[in-house]
């Protein structure tokens, strides 16, 4: 089973190193989003000698986890499946639980890339300030269990899509929805009452808001709703997220097209 | 011993019954052919022997096990070649086939069985950049891959060139040798008749013959038919004794029997009279 889920997460680390789309869009374009909005809004200051840049990392971060796990998931998934991928698997000795967690710890590899970018670039060019101490034991767990309970959720909604196109086409709507209703690119007590109450159901929004937890001074929980960064609520609705998601993918997960089976 | 063990499969999609009360057996070392045109059921009974596919009704036993509760040990002992997988386009074909190597207890050796299906040249371009048929072939190599002791192949050369096909007849001639039973789907009757030791044919979902090549040229390949013209319509008649017919004929017609043709029934005209009388 070890063996089987390295050569897997090997094996999907390569193919996404061969796909240029996918590497340019979760490699390159949140480093050139850094440089660009870096380069505007760079000098622009929170107060308590925070910049600008301290602020959008965490919201890079966020995003980044929802994107390299529950897109990426959400659209190979529906592929493979037409493709005929999952079709081999389950017709190979491959425990199933190894083609997932081959896929988790390549995105959590990936993660990892994408991160060291952002605080390479952030901190040389951008004077963004890293974590220390309990602030890198807080960006772990919140990054690991934020890119668990998505790529569970991406698992689960690769089922409601015939292939990738048509998962594309599902999955960007949400994904944009939830980065409005979550706060990452607008201050979150600023969105309508009805929007932060659906916001707060999804994991991006806390995972936008504890990692700003992890970037922003402790002042800067006066901003949050109820003037904390919620590690303890983060933890819970990532939590529930993650049984929800793997519990779905337990039971309704699909390895040919439900017409054929 | 019987490898695997059909009875009165039934399976429907809403309206259609794909697969109608079918029977059939394949024993250990046995090469059998299910032969049939586009539609007559055909994947859909192999891929419930698979295990991919549900079944409305009948029992199924393959290797010992009912495929619908397959285990991982049950899976590593058969190889299946699907029908139009089009997975792994970015890997190269030895990736892909080291990848389902790895997962097996006896694997074949990769680059003996990259050498087996004849694409040592191709063995480190992407998938995606290989023709149909090579393509094919590296389906056939992950089928085969895991030595297993029944092979499943789900028309296996449909789309390849007169060579390709021949290399691929070999393979499973070598195959068949080492004792592997293989179980393959085709709609081609010669691949049948060259490759199996018996041929199921198949038509609309049911079966209409379970037989050796030889007897399925001989059922009607000793027949002759014998055909002329009546008025403005053709008529024929299917025989052993064309002679006698034409005496007959000679009794009914003044002189020269109009439009007379008298042909020996090829294999081909006896597979496609079976599927014709059944749908
Ligand atoms: N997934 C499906 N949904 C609905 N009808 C199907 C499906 N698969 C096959 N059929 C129908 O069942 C019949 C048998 O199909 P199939 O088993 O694919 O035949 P073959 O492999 O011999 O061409 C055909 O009439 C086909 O249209
Ligand atoms: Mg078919």
């Amino acid at each position: 089973m070890i063996r089987a889920t390295w050569a897997r997460t090997v094996y999907e680390l390569r193919i996404f190193s061969r796909d240029r789309r996918s590497v340019f869009f979760t490699i390159v374009l949140p480093i050139m989003l850094l440089v660009i909005f870096g380069s505007i809004f760079g000098q622009t200051k929170l107060g308590h000698g925070v910049r600008f840049s301290q602020y959008f990392v965490a919201g890079m971060l966020a995003s980044a986890i929802l994107y390299s796990s529950f897109q990426q998931l959400a659209i190979m998934i529906p592929e493979e499946r037409s493709n005929g991928t999952l079709k081999r698997i389950k017709g190979s000795p491959l425990p199933p639980a190894a083609y997932f967690a081959g896929k988790f710890f390549a995105t959590v590899l990936v993660y990892v890339v994408q991160a060291a970018g952002l605080f390479i670039i952030g901190a040389s060019a951008y004077h963004v300030q890293l974590p220390h101490g309990m602030g890198w034991i807080n960006f772990v767990w919140i990054s690991l269990l934020g890119l668990l309970a998505s790529a569970l959720l991406g698992i689960a909604f690769s089922s409601l899509a015939r292939d990738g196109r048509a998962a594309s086409a599902l999955a960007s709507p949400v994904l944009l929805f939830l980065q409005f209703s979550s706060g990452v690119y607008m201050v979150f007590t600023t969105l309508p009452h009805w929007m932060q109450h659906v916001g707060a159901l999804f994991p991006l929004k806390w995972l936008a808001q504890s990692m700003r937890g992890v970037f922003l001074p402790a002042v800067f929980a006066q901003n949050e709703v109820g003037h904390s960064f919620g590690y303890g609520e983060t933890a819970l609705v990532l939590t529930a997220w993650v049984l929800v998601g793997g519990l779905w993918c337990w039971r309704r997960f699909a390895w040919v097209p439900l017409d054929q089976a | 011993m019987n490898v695997v063990s059909v009875q009165n499969l039934t399976r429907r999609y809403g309206d259609v019954l794909a697969v109608n009360d079918l029977s059939f057996t394949v024993a250990a070392g046995e090469c059998v052919a299910m032969l049939g045109p586009n539609g007559a059921g055909k994947s859909t009974t192999i891929e419930i022997l698979e295990g991919y596919r549900h079944r409305d009704g009948g029992s199924v036993e393959v290797l010992g096990v009912d495929p619908a509760r397959a285990t991982r040990a049950w899976r590593s002992r058969v190889g299946i070649v699907p029908q139009g997988a089009s997975d792994m386009t970015d890997a190269t074909v030895r990736d892909a086939i080291s990848l389902f190597a790895a997962l097996y207890p006896h694997p074949r050796a990769v680059d003996e069985t990259i050498d087996l299906v004849g694409l040592t040249a191709q063995r480190d371009t992407r998938l995606g950049r290989l023709s149909g048929g090579q393509r094919r072939r590296v389906d056939v190599a992950l089928g085969i891959v895991g030595r297993p002791e029944l092979l499943f192949l789900d028309e296996p050369t449909t789309g390849f060139d007169p060579e390709a096909r021949h290399v691929f007849w070999d393979v499973i001639a070598q195959l068949r040798a080492d004792g592997t039973t293989i179980m393959l789907t085709t709609h081609y009757l010669d691949e049948a008749d060259q490759l199996a030791d018996r041929v199921i044919v198949v038509a609309g979902g049911r079966k209409v013959a379970d037989t050796t090549p030889a007897d399925l040229g001989s059922r009607h390949g000793n027949s002759v038919r014998v055909s002329w013209r009546e008025g403005e319509t053709r008529r024929d008649e299917l025989t052993t004794e064309p002679t006698r017919v034409v005496r007959d004929l000679l009794t009914r017609f003044d002189g020269e029997i109009p439009g007379l043709e008298i042909s020996r029934m090829t294999l081909e005209e006896a597979y496609l009279k079976l599927v014709e009388e059944a749908s």
